[in-house]
C-alpha cells in the first residue's frame, strides 16, 4: 500500500489557496474576452474590460484578485490504496489553510460563534472540508476559496414533485433574479438536483469546479443548462448588475435520484472571481 | 456625466448627481463593514461620540487583504452593501454624505439619502487588485482588534465609482436592468 505523509497535503493546500486567489483560470479569462465582444451595454463592456485588467494585474503583481479570499473550501479525493501517515488528516488540511492564508497575505474571513460574538478565528480555519474515497493510490487536492457575497445569494428549495421541470427552472431563475447585482455578476450558477437536503447542496457546490464552457455529458442536463442560462441572461442584470446581456457565465448541474416524496433543488451562486486550483499527489 | 471630486462632499455637489454619473474621487475616505458599523451605531444609540467624524465624509464598505511588505494596502474591492442597510440611515442622519459598495440598498437607506442629501456609489465588485492601485495611503484609525474589519483612513486618487442611488430616488440597478430585460420564447 502506498504511504503518503499528510505534510504533503498541508503543503498542497497552502500553495493551491494562494494560487487560486491570485491566478484566475484561463477558462474565465477567455470568457471575459468573448463576453466583452458580444455585450450590448457599453457600461457592461467597460466592466468586463476592468475584470480582464484585474485578472492580469493580480497575476503580474501576485495580489489577490478580490479582497474576499473566502472560506477555504477543500475537496479531497483520496485513493483507497493510499495509507495516510504522519498525523491527522483534518489537522493537516487546517494547517495548510493557516499557512496559505498567513504566508500568502490572504484575508482571514472566518468568525467563530457565527450568530453571537462573531470572533475572527485569526487564521481562516477551519477548512470547509469534503472528502471522498475513490479507486487508486493517488490523492487529489482541490482548493476552492468561496467568497461571502455570492454564497449569501444561494438557496435550496425542497420543492414538490408536482412542480416538475418548470418549477425547478423557475426556482433557479428566481434565485438568480433576486440576487441581482449583489453576488458580483456575471455569475456561475451551480445546481444540485435530487438527493437529500445536504447532497443537493453539496452537488451545487461541487458542480462549480467544472470548466467554464464545458458541456454536460448527459444531453438532458446539457439542454436544461442551456435553457436556464438563456432565461438568466434575459433578466438584464448584466456585468456588475448595471444592466446588460451578460448576467450568467455558465450553468452547471449535478443530479442524483431523489426520495419518492422529494424534489430538492439547490442553487450555489459563484461570483466571477471563480477560483479553484487542484493538484494530484 | 463624469466628475472629479475631492472629499469632503458638499450638498451643492450632491445635488448635481444622478444615477449613472461616474465619479473619480480623491482625498480621504473611511473604510467600514459589518462589525465596525455595529459598533458605530451602538455609540450613536448611546449618544456617545464616534471615533471618526462622518460629517461630509464617505464610507467605503471594504475589508482589504493584508498589505505585503512595501505595499500600501492589499486587494481592496467593495463588499455587498445590503448588510449595512440596518446601520447606514443612522450615519446618514449624522451627516455622512456617501457610501461606496456593491449591490442593492433597501428603501430605508434610499429615504435616508433623500432626506440628508447623500449618495450611494458603486465600485466594481471583484476588481480588488485594480482598485487598490488608486489607494495611495492607508492607516487604521479605530477598532484595530477587528482585523480586516477595522476602520481605516484611506487616501485615494481618482478612485472610480458610479452613482447607483442619487438623492432624487434614482436607482441605476433598476434602470440599467430594465433596459436589457427581455422575454424568452419557451
Amino acid at each position: 500500500m502506498r504511504e503518503l505523509d499528510v505534510a504533503r497535503i498541508t503543503e498542497a493546500v497552502a500553495k493551491l489557496a494562494v494560487e487560486a486567489c491570485t491566478y484566475l483560470g484561463d477558462d474565465m479569462v477567455d470568457f471575459f474576452k468573448k463576453a466583452a465582444e458580444r455585450e450590448e451595454s457599453e457600461t457592461g463592456r467597460d466592466i468586463l474590460g476592468q475584470l480582464l485588467e484585474n485578472a492580469k494585474l493580480a497575476r503580474d503583481t501576485n495580489m489577490p484578485l478580490c479582497q474576499d479570499t473566502g472560506l477555504a473550501v477543500v475537496f479531497l479525493e483520496i485513493g483507497q490504496d493510499v495509507h495516510l501517515v504522519g498525523g491527522d488528516l483534518e489537522t493537516a488540511v487546517d494547517e495548510g489553510v493557516r499557512k496559505g492564508y498567513g504566508e500568502g497575505y490572504l484575508r482571514k474571513s472566518a468568525v467563530a460563534d457565527p450568530i453571537g460574538a462573531r470572533v475572527n478565528t485569526g487564521d481562516n480555519t477551519p477548512a470547509m472540508l469534503h472528502t471522498r474515497i475513490v479507486p487508486g493510490d493517488k490523492v487529489k487536492v482541490i482548493v476552492a476559496p468561496k467568497g461571502g457575497g455570492a454564497e449569501n445569494m444561494s438557496a435550496i428549495g425542497m420543492l414538490k414533485p408536482s412542480q416538475g421541470i418548470q418549477g425547478a427552472v423557475d426556482f433557479i431563475v428566481d434565485t438568480v433574479s433576486k440576487a441581482g447585482p449583489n453576488p458580483c455578476p456575471p455569475i456561475i450558477v451551480g445546481v444540485g438536483l435530487g438527493g437529500t437536503f445536504e447532497k443537493a447542496a453539496y452537488m451545487a457546490k461541487h458542480s462549480l469546479l467544472r470548466k467554464v464552457g464545458s458541456t454536460n455529458p448527459e444531453p438532458r442536463l446539457a439542454a436544461l443548462e442551456d435553457e436556464i442560462e438563456k432565461r438568466c441572461n434575459a433578466l438584464g442584470i448584466g456585468p456588475a448588475g448595471l444592466g446588460g446581456i451578460t448576467s450568467v457565465i455558465d450553468v452547471f448541474i449535478e443530479e442524483l435520484p431523489a426520495h419518492i416524496a422529494s424534489m430538492p433543488v439547490a442553487v450555489n451562486i459563484q461570483c466571477h472571481s471563480a477560483r479553484h486550483k487542484e493538484a494530484v499527489l | 456625466m463624469e466628475y472629479k471630486v475631492t472629499t469632503p462632499l458638499s450638498d451643492e455637489f450632491i445635488e448635481k448627481l444622478h444615477a449613472g454619473d461616474r465619479l473619480l474621487i480623491s482625498g480621504i475616505i473611511y473604510t467600514g463593514r459589518d462589525a465596525a458599523h455595529k459598533r458605530l451605531v451602538a455609540l450613536v444609540d448611546k449618544g456617545e461620540p464616534l471615533p471618526i467624524d462622518v460629517k461630509g465624509q464617505i464610507i467605503y464598505f471594504v475589508g482589504p487583504t493584508p498589505a505585503k511588505p512595501g505595499e500600501v494596502i492589499g486587494s481592496a474591492g467593495p463588499t455587498t452593501s445590503g448588510r449595512m442597510d440596518a446601520y447606514s440611515p443612522k450615519l446618514l442622519d449624522l451627516g455622512l454624505k456617501g457610501m461606496i459598495g456593491k449591490g442593492s440598498r433597501n428603501d430605508a437607506v434610499k429615504e435616508a439619502l433623500k432626506r440628508n442629501k447623500a449618495v450611494y456609489l458603486g465600485a466594481t465588485g471583484g476588481a480588488g487588485a485594480l482598485l487598490s492601485q488608486r489607494i495611495t495611503a492607508a492607516k487604521v484609525v479605530a477598532y484595530e482588534d477587528l482585523g480586516p474589519e477595522a476602520i481605516r483612513e484611506l487616501e485615494v486618487k481618482d478612485f472610480p465609482v458610479v452613482v447607483i442611488n442619487d438623492m432624487y430616488g434614482g436607482d441605476l440597478y433598476v434602470e440599467g436592468r430594465k433596459q436589457y430585460e427581455r422575454g424568452v420564447d419557451s
